[in-house]
């Protein structure tokens, strides 16, 4: 801590110390990111900008979306950076975020990247669902692996799967979005009908059915993948599988407000550097030349779903009210 | 001191004020003064929240005035009467089993003469320790799918209405035997006399006599749990599975989906059956005050082997099932990784490594907890004071003790919305507390305002009204007598208010859950998120070093009540 910012200190001082000097500006910037990797990016940052300080304003997506749009009209975020796409493409849609060419766009992977014309979000880091499952469990009570999502519609899985609900969890909305872009508006429905009949139970957090096929509480849960990873690696029976059309967004970065500093923040942000620092939290990011092998995540790049954030953003009200009329107002879980 | 650098802040423009404050008294303008800051900081934190979220529920998302909309929307949801109907289910079964789980645990304390009366008195009370988390990971642990003694549940599944249940049963357990062996105690031996003359059966004596003498402790209990059981949300967050009631769905709304107006339609509803149970709790408390006076004589109870064996059988019985919640709880916090490796070790408690904050939560607890403790009791007796004794200012100090009751009758999740509508409002010139530890601390001492408050007022009540009126007739000044009499006399409801806020801003979670900042996490906040991450056996190890903390403060409690025994309580024994 204290080598950290000595060092600093000493950079702060030699900028200060250079021809021409000038005072250090702040950027505002709203961010979901977890908070022990803020400082880091933060410092990454100010080191190849030092006339520029970034001031982190930090929340869970949620109530971070709620905050940019009820401060729609007196933005005090300059950048929001580290937001899930689907909170992006509503901040476009309610003229939040300013359209921008950041240099260096060409080299991002397009897909992570706002799809609309007049682009003004840009993919940093992608993250997934899989469905979880417990192998010693399955064993025990001789459960075939799943290979696709119908598999987990067959009588034998009956009570034994757990997901979010995704009127509580993002997470969870992503995966039933998915499942409706991909399948078809119809068949998702139908679909998310069976295998109602074979879920246990609905969670309110996201990361809580992978959580709970890890500890063998079910056998099976759709869930945050990343955190699966992470379960396996602490010593979790857990196999994460990815059927074809698994769940995604991207986290991204975009302009609020049309400023010099605030636009190098956004140039930063998808620069290579930055994306070496994303690499070690995340399975896939945007750079199409930064890559890595995440320990036990599974391969995912072929079967992503197809998603349209903004669709995404715009038909979740209805989705989930729909949502909760068919599967929330069952009160007995299914033991 | 001048006069001037006391009155409000626009005295210049209004001489009149101005010149009517200087005809105050010293000790008046003291009395108008803390009165005053009482009154503000109420105002601003219970009274100005709650009509934030009023005014939302009648707006939509843009902030457009629509009326009862959000009502009719609301209701119109198939879910919304699944969730009222669980929440009432639970409610009402929770309240029965406690009720008469904790009716007779205070009848076996207070009469009968089975031994080991302080050991029983304890574990009764263990479960006020722990946060509501902590009885949920445990059952999961003890009934969940690879649970210890999941046969138990004959096949059932430990997640939704049993687990909900069992964890609130556990958690309002003490708070129901706390009312009950009070109002058990102050029991007039006289009427047992008479029926023992009327060689009345001791079994109808018991429903002729010492059933109707608690009724009110009764009522007033089966009213407290049912509340708590409606506004709890951790337990049904950890444990319920697709079992959805009222508080989960306020989660639901605010953090799933944002939906602000919805929330404080939820929170609404809820502040119903708090405001009724809150109603009739006054009722009730006005009712029990005339049961004993100063002719009735204390019950003491006289050793019968048989009432005493079964008394001695039952609460042991229940001792067991406390300590085995608790003890399921630790042993989960120290295996490695549950169920997979179940070899003992302090892994769980190495928070740097399980989680990003790591201990910072634990020690933001204690901050909270201890500025809770020391400004809450600082202001919750010094306001209790000028209400109660106060000489001047009559109209101003009755409707401060009406608004001093109003913080019981608000479930901490409903507060918490209403801190987010209020402090997050951007126009709001107090904007800047949002998420800082300062708002934290003036939540909860809020939140727990009331039982302080009350804790205060009676403890004063019982000093001789003469003190005062002597202290007047020899000039002696009211805070002079307040510094010199009245707070070493009250010290040890002192002592009880600061314990019961430190250990309350522990173990609370609702309120905080939606106003910690990244730099302000509450321990509390930290098991649910852990839990929620996977961490079970870390959000067990954090339950378990809050109860420490809990449990430490309860310690030094009593050892500060027998301190200041000696010098301050010797006139009560005469």
């Amino acid at each position: 801590m204290k080598a950290r910012f000595m060092k600093t200190a000493l950079v702060t001082a030699l900028t200060l110390c250079a021809a021409t000097s000038y005072a250090k500006q702040e950027v505002t910037v709203y961010t979901a990111f977890e908070t022990d990797i803020l400082a880091k990016y933060k410092n990454a940052f100010e080191q190849e900008n030092p006339d520029i300080a970034i001031k982190w304003v930090r929340d869970s997506t949620g109530i971070m979306t709620a905050k940019l749009l009820a401060e729609k009209n007196n933005p005090r975020a300059e950048v929001v950076w580290g937001l899930a796409g689907s909170s992006m493409a509503l901040l476009k849609s309610e003229g939040i975020l300013k359209s921008y060419t950041p240099q260096g766009l060409g080299e991002l992977n397009n897909a992570l990247n706002d799809p609309q014309a007049s682009q003004a979000w840009f993919g940093n880091d992608a993250y997934f669902n899989a469905i979880c499952f417990n192998d010693i469990v399955a064993k025990q009570l001789n459960l075939p692996k799943p290979t696709s999502w119908d598999d987990l519609t067959k009588p034998i899985y009956k009570g034994h799967i757990a997901m979010p609900n995704p009127a509580s969890s993002g997470t969870g909305y992503m995966q039933v979005s998915a499942w409706l872009q991909n399948m078809g508006e119809d068949s998702a429905w139908k679909y998310m009908q069976k295998l109602d009949t074979n879920i246990a139970h609905y969670t309110h957090s996201g990361s809580k059915p992978c959580v709970q096929a890890g500890m063998g509480e079910v056998a099976i849960g759709i869930s945050m993948a990343s955190r699966g990873a992470k379960l396996k690696t602490q010593g979790a029976p857990l196999s994460l599988i990815t059927p074809k059309g698994i769940g995604w967004e991207s986290e991204a970065v975009g302009l609020v407000k049309d400023s010099d500093a605030a636009k190098r923040v956004v140039d930063w942000s998808i620069s290579k550097n930055a994306n070496e620092l994303y690499i070690e939290m995340y399975p896939v990011v945007a750079h199409k030349e930064v890559v890595s092998e995440m320990k036990n995540f599974p391969n995912v790049k072929q079967v992503m779903a197809k998603m349209d954030f903004a669709r995404m953003g715009d038909e979740r009200a209805d989705v989930l009210n729909k949502w909760s009329d068919k599967f929330d107002s069952k009160s007995e879980p299914k033991s | 001191m001048s006069v001037i650098s006391m009155s409000p802040p626009k005295p210049s423009q209004k001489p009149s004020v101005l010149n009517t404050l200087k005809k105050l008294s010293r000790e008046q303008l003291i009395l108008l003064l803390s009165l005053s800051i009482v009154a503000l900081v109420l105002i601003i934190f219970v009274v100005a929240p709650l009509w934030a979220m009023l005014r939302s529920s009648v707006l939509d998302s843009d902030g457009v005035f629509v009326g009862l909309a959000n009502f009719r929307h609301y209701f119109e949801s198939a879910s919304v009467w699944h969730s009222l109907t669980n929440t009432f289910t639970l409610g009402i079964t929770v309240m029965l089993v406690v009720g008469s789980l904790a009716f007779f645990y205070a009848y076996a304390l207070t009469r009968s003469c089975m031994p080991y009366k302080g050991l029983f008195k304890v574990l009764g009370m263990a479960p006020i320790l722990a946060p509501s988390l902590l009885p949920a990971i445990s059952l999961i642990y003890l009934f969940g799918t690879q649970g210890v003694a999941k046969e138990v549940l004959l096949g059932h599944s430990v997640y939704g209405f049993i687990g909900i249940a069992l964890g609130l049963i556990f958690w309002t357990f003490p708070h129901a035997l706390m009312i009950l062996s009070t109002s058990l105690r102050t029991s007039d031996a006289r009427l047992y006399e008479s029926a023992r003359a009327l060689k009345m059966s001791p079994f109808k004596t018991f429903f002729i006599v010492t059933l109707p003498a608690a009724k009110y402790g009764l009522i007033s209990t089966l009213i407290v749990i049912f509340t708590l059981v409606v506004c709890d949300f951790g337990v049904a967050k950890v444990i319920g599975g697709s079992y959805n009631v009222l508080a989960t769905d306020i989660f639901k709304q605010v953090v799933g989906q944002q939906n602000f107006s919805m929330a404080a339609v939820t929170s609404l509803l809820l502040l119903l059956p708090a405001l009724l149970a809150f109603v009739v709790d006054r009722w009730v408390q006005k009712k029990q005050q005339n049961l004993f006076d100063s002719r009735s004589v204390p019950y003491q109870p006289s050793p019968e082997p048989v009432r005493d064996g079964i008394c001695f059988a039952y609460c042991a019985i229940i001792s067991i099932a406390v300590l085995v919640v608790l003890g399921m709880a630790v042993y989960g916090s120290l295996v490695t990784f549950w169920p997979w490796n179940k070899a003992l070790s302090f892994n769980n408690y190495n928070f740097a490594e399980m989680s990003t904050y790591g201990w910072s939560p634990f020690w933001n607890s204690i901050e909270l907890a201890s500025w809770t403790a020391l400004l809450g009791t600082v202001l919750i007796f010094v306001g209790a004071y000028s209400m109660e004794k106060g000489r001047d200012f009559t109209p101003l100090r009755r409707f401060l003790q009406m608004l001093s009751v109003l913080p019981m009758a608000v479930p901490g999740m409903v507060l918490g919305l209403g801190y987010i509508f209020f402090f997050n409002d951007v126009n709001n010139p107090l904007n800047f507390l949002y998420g800082s530890m300062l708002l934290l601390v003036l939540n909860t001492l809020i939140h727990y305002y009331t039982v302080g408050h009350m804790t205060a007022i009676a403890a004063l009540k019982q000093l001789p009204a003469e003190l005062e009126a002597s202290a007047a007739s020899i000039k002696l000044p009211q805070y002079k007598l307040f510094w010199k009499v009245t707070l070493p006399v009250c010290l040890p409801a002192v002592f009880d208010i600061g314990a019961y806020l430190f250990i309350n801003a522990l173990t609370t979670t609702s309120a905080v859950v939606f106003l910690y900042s990244t730099d302000t996490i509450p321990a509390s906040v930290s098991v649910l998120n852990m839990d929620d991450a996977g961490q079970t056996g870390s959000a067990a190890a954090m339950a378990v070093m809050i109860m420490i903390a809990a449990i430490l403060a309860k310690l030094t409690h009593l050892l500060l009540d027998k301190l200041f025994e000696g010098s301050t309580q010797a006139w009560r024994k005469r």
